[in-house]
Formats: C-alpha cells, structure tokens, sequence
C-alpha cells in the first residue's frame, strides 16, 4: 500500500469532519467531527513514518492523541456548562460573542 | 546737598506718596491725603528750584549732570541702569511737571471734594504716580529709562482717564488710549532695538554725540531709526493719524486732562524728538516727516475743534493742533522755539483746562456749550483767568503764545528745513484758532444764559480752584518775556538756556530774508486774530441766530456735517481696524476652524467608527462561520503555496 493512498485518505477523512464541523449543530456530533480530524492527521503522520522510517513522527501522532483527550474533556466541560446556563446545547445559541 | 541725591529724589518722593496714598489714603481722610498729595508734589517742585540753581551756578557747556543709581544690565555697551540725567532741557521739563503739577494737585483737592474717601485718595496716589513717571521720563539718561517712563505715564494716563470706572464710555476711554499707543510703542521699541543693535549702547553719551558718525555708512538707518522713534512720539503726542485717544481722554477728570492731556505727557513725543534731534538731523527725510505731521495735525484739528459742542472737546483739538505747532517747530530744526512752544503751552492749556473744569463744577458737570452762555458776571476769577489762557492760545500780542507761535511760524518760513507751505499752513491754522477759542468764549462768558436752571445756580469756585487759575494766568502771561523775538530784543533767557543742549546745531543764519519781514508777519497774525474774533463776535454774540442762519447754508452745513464727525476718522478705524478684521476672524472661525480643522479631527474619528462597524459585521458569534472561514482561508492559502490559482 503505497503513502499515496493513506495520505489521499487522511484528506478524505480531514474535508469529511471539517465539512461536519461546517454543517452540524449538535455539539457531540461536532465532537466527533474534530475527532475525525485528529486522527486524518494522526493517520497522515503514522503513514509518513512508516514510509520514511522516521521515529519523530509517530512520536508526534502520540502527542495528538494526548491532546486530543485533553481537549476532549475541556470541551464536554464547556458543552455541559453552556447546557447548564441554556438548557440546549445548539452552536448556534451560543452567539454572545458576536460583534 | 548732593546734586546726584537731588536728582533721585526729585522723581522718588512723588513715588513714595502715590504708594503711602495707595496703600494708607482710605484711612487718611481726604484734607490729609490732598495735603499730602500736593506737597509731595510741591516739594520736588522745591528741589527742583535747588536743582535749577545748582545747574545755573554751573559754567554752561558742563550743565551736564549724570548720575547711576543701581546697573541692571553690566555688560551692556558700558552698563544700563536707574541712570538720570540733568542738563538744561530736563531741568527745563521737570520745572514744568512739578510746577504745574503742584498747582493742579492744589486744584484737585477742591475739584474732586464730592468723590467718596476712598476713590479721592484713589485719585491721588494715581497722579503722584503719573508725576513719578513723567519725572522719570524728562530726567533718563539712557533709552530704556525713557522707555520705562514713555511706558509708565502711558499707564497712569490709562487709570487716570478710566478713572471714572463706573462708567462705560470712560473704561472704553483709557482702553483706546493705552491701544492707540501700543502702535506708537511698538515703532519706539523697534527704534530702541535699532539703537542698541547699531551702538551697542542705549547711554545717550554713547549714542547722540556719535550717532553722525556711526551712522555715517549705514545707509538709510537713521531715517529708519528716527521715524521709528517718531512712531512712538507720534503715539504718545497724539500726531495724526494716532490722534484719535486725545479727544476720548477728556472723559478723565478735567484736572487730569489739564495735567496729562494738555501740559505735560503728550508733549513727551516733542521732548524726545528734542532730547534725540541729534539722530533727527542726520536725516532730511525725518525731519521732513517730523514737520509735515506737525503741520497736518495742527491744520486738521483746529478745524475740527472749530464746532465742536463739548468745552472739553474743544481744548483737546486745541491740544492737538497745539501739539502739532511743537512738532512743526521740532520738525523744521527749531528745537528751542517748539520747546519753548512746549513751555508755554503747558501754563495756558492747563489755566484753559482748569477753566473749563472750573465752568463744568459750577454748572454741576454741564459740558455742552450751547447750554452755557453768560457766566461772565457770575465767575469773574475763572472769566478774566480764561480770557488770559485764551488770548495766550490765540497768540494775541505781548502774551506768551504769541511769541512762541510767532518764533515757530518764522522758523517754518525761515529755517533751511521749512517752506512757505508749512508757513502758510501754520499761519492759517493761527487764526483757526483764533476762531474756535473766541467761539468758546463768547458762547461761555457772553450772550445771554441758555439754560435758565444751571445759570441760577453757577458760582465761582474755591479758593483752592482759583489760586491755580491766577497763578497759571500770571505764568502764562510772563512766559513770553523768557523768549522775545529776535527783533526785539538780542537777550532771550530761554533760548541761551537750552544752548548747551543745541549746541551741536549750525544753524544757517543768514537768512535772505528781508530783516522787515518779521515785523510784517506779527503785523498780519494780529490782524487775522483780531478778524478771526471780530468774525466770532458778530456770528454769536452780536445777533443771536446769525450762526443758525450760516449753518442752514448749504455749502457750510455740508462742512459742518464734515467737521461735526471729525473726518469720520473714528468711523473709519472701526470699519476698516475693527469691524473690518473682526469680519474677517469670525469668517475664519466659522470656515476654517469649524469647518475645516474641527471636519477634519470629526472625520478621522467617524472614519474609525464607520470602519469598526463595517468590520464588526464579520464577528458573527457562529461558530461554524469562523470555521467556514478558517478552512477557507486555509484552502486559499494551500493553493497560493502551491500555485494552484
């Protein structure tokens, strides 16, 4: 299997939850799209490292997964206190910001 | 005593009463602060004596008394400071100053008796001081002195004249003065610095004597120094065209007017051209400007005062036109006749303005002629003392005006400085003068009352009124013996006095003149007096109504009219000096401060604000917006990284 195929399908994997983030409204939904996106790039590291013998890449598909728990669990505190002070959890209630 | 401490004293104990007066007179009540006042005054007129004595025991070319109190400026071409100087001209001046001053002190203290306690002592502290600084004035030694006493009498002159200061037209009075002669002063302080930054010096020793020299290959600097001094002599002595504060000074007390407005301080411009002639005479052109303003001042006032209303208006064209005989004098090289023209002047304007204070007390501040009229029985001391100050005006034969004018009109014809024209417009001018002052006093003193009420209840004045007016009417009257005419007599006592201080002067002498001609010219002034009242008499006095009937003339109601608004000199600074710039200022305020300046400061900040809410628009608060945003941003640049588009 050459990297050619598993960096198309990390781009594939990438637009799909970018496109997710885009369209959907639901906060779990938009979990798993960025989810989706860690793991394209995780997928396009862990398949450069394969085919070029590299150790740091993988080493840095490690750390995304770290991270990527980390930010799981600040972003369901922030789903859970938005839910709490709306009573709904629509991205797109949550607008205070707006200029 | 010392003559260097005589010197300082001879200005400092004014000083020193119109501070005592200032800060104690309220308390002092008013016999004391008039007691104090004028003897203050009378006792520098005293050591004045002392000094005039002293310089007269002196041989005549080392009449020359300098003396340095404190230095200010040491490294200043050889040191400036308190530096005094008495020679014959300054003794000359400040015997006027404190004589005449001291009589008009003694004046005062009767004229102002109904002021309250603190406003008479108000009143006195301010004229020791102005005595203070005219002393200061005719007695410097250095330029910055006589600026410093150039600046003072103008503002004792200002607080004087405003002196009344619940009124508005008196306020308005001192201000215009004190601005007119910001214009003046202005001309005399670039003179000043023109001086210093030729000579090095502002000492007069270090500038008159050399000025020849040091000028000598300077191009046109002496004239350009001599008209600027001239500027400020023209200010001060009310030349046109800065004549137009004299008239509005008169709404100061009538002593005031009589001391600052008449004998003393506006002849400060004439003493100065006097003190400095030797810059003057090293250019023909000033000299020439000098007697041509003169000449036009005194030709332009005396018609003016021809009909005016107000007693005091009148004697103030008089002054000016008087003031412009002295210029004329000056101008034509004729120091010593305009400075004894000066000298005279100062006794029988002052009578002539104690008179009429002493008619507008009785008429209870009645300034308007036309309601005046046969006071001649009621006021027998002011008449016969008015009548001596107006025939000395007129320059009626054997009075000291006359021999004044007289050597002054013979200098303009004779002088290598003059011309016929200048003569002719002097003597012409002489009987104007005649004319306007006979007017006064034949609608005062004759004719029948116009005004029944205040003729009920005019009486003569005071003692302490009356004594000045004798005295004056006696100085006025014995002036001319100190300068007869060269025809009558070879000994003249004023002239040989104020040698030593002309002595730099050749005078051409030869004159080819017929030696009968003075004669001749007397003969001709006395004839146009004598018409010039006989003229008077039959249009006021002999029938009544004649004047009315000469006025109703078209042609003459036309001059009239002119006269009465005195050339709209006055209409013509405001248009063009006030209302003119003042248009013009409030345009730019309107146009270019608030429309321009004041857009362009609002445009910047509405600019921010207007982009601000243009960009704000972008700040959605929608998440997936910002993404959308951010992966397109991140596609455009992908594609510019690798040269998609």
């Amino acid at each position: 299997m050459s990297l050619g195929f598993v960096l198309l399908l990390s781009l594939l994997i990438f637009c799909i939850g970018v496109a997710g983030v885009i369209i959907r409204r639901d906060p779990i939904v938009l979990f798993i799209c960025i989810e989706m996106m860690f793991n394209a790039a995780n997928l396009a590291f862990v398949g450069i490292a394969r085919a070029t013998g590299l150790v740091e890449a993988q080493a840095i598909a490690f750390l995304v997964i770290a991270v990527a728990a980390a930010e799981v669990a600040v972003g369901l505190a922030i789903i859970i206190a938005i839910f709490r002070s709306q009573h709904d959890a629509d991205v797109d209630h949550v607008s205070s910001l707006k200029g | 005593m010392n003559l260097s401490i005589l010197i300082l004293f001879i200005p400092l104990i004014p000083l020193l009463g119109a501070l005592a007066l200032r800060l104690l007179g309220t308390r002092m009540g008013k016999t004391v602060v008039g007691a104090a006042a004028t003897s203050t005054v009378a006792l520098s007129f005293a050591l004045s004596l002392a000094a005039l004595a002293s310089l007269s025991g002196m041989d005549p070319s080392a009449r020359h008394q300098v003396a340095r109190f404190f230095t200010w400026a040491p490294g200043l071409g050889g040191g400036i400071g308190l530096d005094l100087l008495l020679d014959p001209l300054s003794a000359v001046m400040i015997l006027v100053v404190t004589g005449v001053g001291s009589l008009i002190h003694l004046y005062s203290t009767g004229y102002m008796r109904e002021e309250s306690a603190g406003e008479y002592a108000r009143y006195f502290a301010y004229l020791n001081f102005f005595i203070f600084s005219m002393l200061l004035l005719v007695l410097s030694a250095n330029f910055l002195v006589l600026f410093a006493g150039w600046e003072l009498v103008g503002l004792s002159s200002y607080l004087l004249i405003g002196f009344f200061r619940s009124k508005t037209s008196a306020a308005d009075a001192g201000k215009k003065a004190f601005i007119v002669n910001r214009v003046g002063d202005l001309g005399f302080l670039m003179g000043l610095l023109a001086i210093l930054a030729i000579f090095g010096s502002l000492d007069y020793g270090r500038v008159l004597p050399q000025a020849a020299t040091v000028l000598a290959g300077k191009g046109s600097w002496a004239t350009l120094i001599a008209l600027a001094l001239f500027l400020g002599a023209m200010g001060k002595s009310a030349q046109v065209p800065l004549h137009v504060w004299l008239p509005d000074a008169m709404e100061g007390p009538t002593p005031v007017s009589a001391l600052i407005h008449a004998a003393t301080m506006v002849t400060a411009g004439v003493f100065m051209v006097a003190r400095c002639h030797a810059l003057f005479e090293l250019s023909a052109t000033a000299m020439a400007v000098v007697a041509w303003v003169g000449a036009v001042t005194a030709l332009f006032a005396a018609t003016i005062g021809l009909v005016q209303n107000d007693i005091k208006r009148v004697m103030a064209y008089s002054t000016l036109s008087q003031l412009g005989y002295m210029m004329l004098g000056v101008g034509v090289g004729a120091y010593t006749a305009g400075f004894f023209h000066l000298f005279t002047h100062a006794f029988f304007k002052a009578l002539l303005f104690l008179g009429c204070g002493s008619v507008m007390h009785a008429l209870h501040g009645e300034l308007d002629l036309t309601r005046m009229g046969g006071l001649r029985a009621k006021m027998p001391v002011t008449f016969w003392t008015f009548l001596v100050g107006a025939l000395c005006l007129a320059g009626f034969p054997l009075t000291s005006g006359f021999f004044s004018k007289d050597e002054i009109l013979w200098e303009a014809l004779a002088s290598p400085h003059g011309s016929a024209l200048l003569w002719a417009i002097g003597a012409f001018t002489s009987l104007l003068t005649a004319v306007y002052v006979s007017r006064l006093v034949f609608k005062v003193f004759f004719g029948a009352p116009r005004d029944r009420h205040l003729f009920e209840h005019a009486h003569e004045s005071g003692w302490a009124m009356a004594l000045p007016l004798v005295a004056l009417a006696l100085l006025a009257l014995l002036a001319g013996l100190l300068g007869l005419p060269h025809a009558w007599s070879s000994h003249q006592p004023f002239a040989e006095w104020l040698a030593p201080v002309f002595s730099d002067i050749h005078a051409a002498e030869a004159s080819a003149l017929p030696p009968s001609l003075p004669w001749l010219l007397m003969g001709l002034y006395t004839l146009g007096i004598l018409a010039g009242a006989g003229f008077c008499w039959w249009l006021f006095v002999a029938a009544p109504g004649r004047s009315d009937r000469l006025y109703a003339l078209k042609p003459v109601a036309w001059l009239h009219r002119v006269l009465w608004n005195k050339y709209w000199v006055d209409e013509a600074y405001q248009a063009l000096l006030v209302d003119g710039p003042l248009a013009l200022f409030r345009w730019l305020w309107r146009w270019f401060d608030q429309g321009l300046l004041d857009g362009l400061v609002n445009f910047a900040g509405f600019s921010a604000q207007a982009g601000g809410a243009t960009l704000r628009l972008l700040q959605t608060g929608y998440l997936r917006f910002y993404l959308a945003l951010m992966a397109l941003g991140a596609a455009l640049w992908l594609a510019l990284v690798f040269r998609l588009l």
